[in-house]
């Protein structure tokens, strides 16, 4: 917003080094800051809530445990009794983002989730995840899931690639749904935080007119509060979607 | 579940392999605008390898240290309590046995006592019997010693009213006949009015 008399709303997803020399030789951004500090977050939040592994939970470590069973329920009701090996990844993958969305919507701070290269990464391990699990635990009988049961073979030539395409998209989607989640979050913040800006030139009219981006922009928190939950969410239990698809016998 | 894990592990780690080398080598696509596309931006990919080393620490702490941490407590909890339940449960049937130990005890005790009750009552019933029957034998054997007594002072008393009779005849007849009569012809005569009169 520093970007003279037009402000630029894009200008808060740059990427600027940290430590100077050292941070642009190993290519060390502040998105890797955050995503240490959010994972310490988690870290931390886990540690010092079950770290009195009492009997009768405080009220810190029933919220460790309302997460760790949350993840657990998901990941065993999707997936299946081999749902219980994937939850750690599951839940490695469900706090990363949830973190990530969380951080980001401090004033002045950085949301990793907010670049395709991350979304798309985790999308894309997603993606080699199950293809791996479905190979070791299916075989070749993998492929013939990409021609769906009791279809006509005369359709096959119709629908075969179309579930591959299906099949390919899913680590596109999976990423963009969140990146563009994150960014239009952000955006929307920074343009109604410029409309404040504007604004306050009009002197005291627009002093008085200013409330309305304010409040607009308190009611988007609360939006974005929800976006970075359910976001998180939704790509948890695509994730548990396709392991359960890749598990399946 | 073993090999699912393992194969949980490898996959992550190829995963993560794959990846740092992707964004490594990554064409650099020069897009105005969006600085998340600017592919070029060494900062951009860098963030990828980076991110996958951290997911991959952050995994390998919850993995490992973390959530094992977290089921432990869950697991000692519903542990602890499927045992306070078991504790209880056996409890209440310990309490219940007692329970129907102490009424059949003193049911027991109940039926000892009515039937120690019945004996010691028939017992009393017999010895009163046993008491009665004694005194009214001794009564009646001293009834009977009574009317022997009577009857003997009876017969005495009769015996000496023959007598008296004999000399009260023998005086008469010597008052009005001047004749002193046999004594025995007296006896004889009085013991045949008295025999026909039936006194005795």
């Amino acid at each position: 917003m520093a970007g003279g008399s037009s402000i630029n709303v894009l200008e808060q997803f740059e990427l600027h080094p940290v430590l100077g020399g050292l941070g642009e030789a190993l290519r060390f951004s502040q998105s890797p800051l955050y995503m240490i500090a959010a994972v310490c977050l988690v870290l931390a939040f886990l540690y010092f809530g079950m770290r009195p592994a009492a009997v009768v939970p405080g009220r810190l470590q029933a919220a460790a445990e309302v997460c760790y069973e949350f993840i657990h329920n998901m990941a065993v009701d999707t997936i299946g009794p081999e749902g219980a090996a994937f939850f750690p990844f599951i839940f490695t993958l469900f706090f990363f983002i949830l973190a990530g969305n969380y951080i980001g919507l401090l004033p002045f701070s950085f949301t990793f989730t907010s670049h395709i290269a991350v979304t798309f990464a985790m999308a894309f391990m997603v993606f080699l995840l199950t293809v791996v699990v479905s190979l070791k635990v299916q075989g070749l009988r993998f492929f013939a899931h990409f021609m769906p049961d009791g279809a006509s073979p005369f359709l096959a030539p119709l629908l075969i690639p179309i579930e591959i395409l299906s099949f390919l998209s899913r680590p596109v989607s999976l990423s963009i749904r969140l990146f563009a989640n994150m960014v239009a979050g952000h955006v929307m913040f920074d343009i109604f935080a410029s409309f404040v800006i504007m604004l306050a030139g009009f002197g005291v009219v627009g002093d008085v007119f200013a409330i309305g981006p304010i409040a607009i922009n308190v009611a988007l928190m609360a939006l974005e509060l929800l976006v970075g939950v359910l976001q998180a969410y939704v790509f948890a239990i695509l994730t548990c979607i396709y392991l359960r698809e890749a598990v399946a016998h | 579940m073993g090999v699912i894990t393992k194969t949980v592990r490898a996959g992550l780690l190829a995963t993560v392999c794959g990846v740092s080398l992707l964004a490594v080598s990554a064409p650099g696509a020069y897009a105005t605008g969006m600085p998340q596309l600017d592919f070029a931006n060494p900062l951009v990919t860098g963030q990828v390898m980076w991110g996958a080393i951290i997911f991959f620490v952050f995994y390998l702490v919850l993995s490992k240290a973390m959530l094992p941490g977290v089921a432990r407590v869950l697991h000692d909890r519903s542990q602890r309590i499927t045992g306070d339940l078991e504790v209880a449960r056996s409890a209440k049937q310990d309490a219940d046995k007692a329970v129907a130990e102490l009424q059949q005890a003193r049911k027991d005790a109940m039926a000892e006592a009515q039937a120690h009750l019945q004996k010691v009552l028939d017992e009393e019933h017999r010895a009163a019997d046993q008491q009665m029957q004694e005194i009214n034998a001794r009564l009646a054997s001293e009834i009977a010693d009574a009317e022997k007594n009577v009857a003997a002072e009876k017969a005495r008393a009769l015996s000496a009213l023959k007598e008296i009779a004999a000399d009260t005849t023998q005086a008469l007849v010597h008052r009005l006949t001047g004749v002193v009569p046999d004594a025995q012809l007296v006896a004889r005569n009085v013991e045949s009015a008295s025999a026909h009169r039936s006194i005795i």
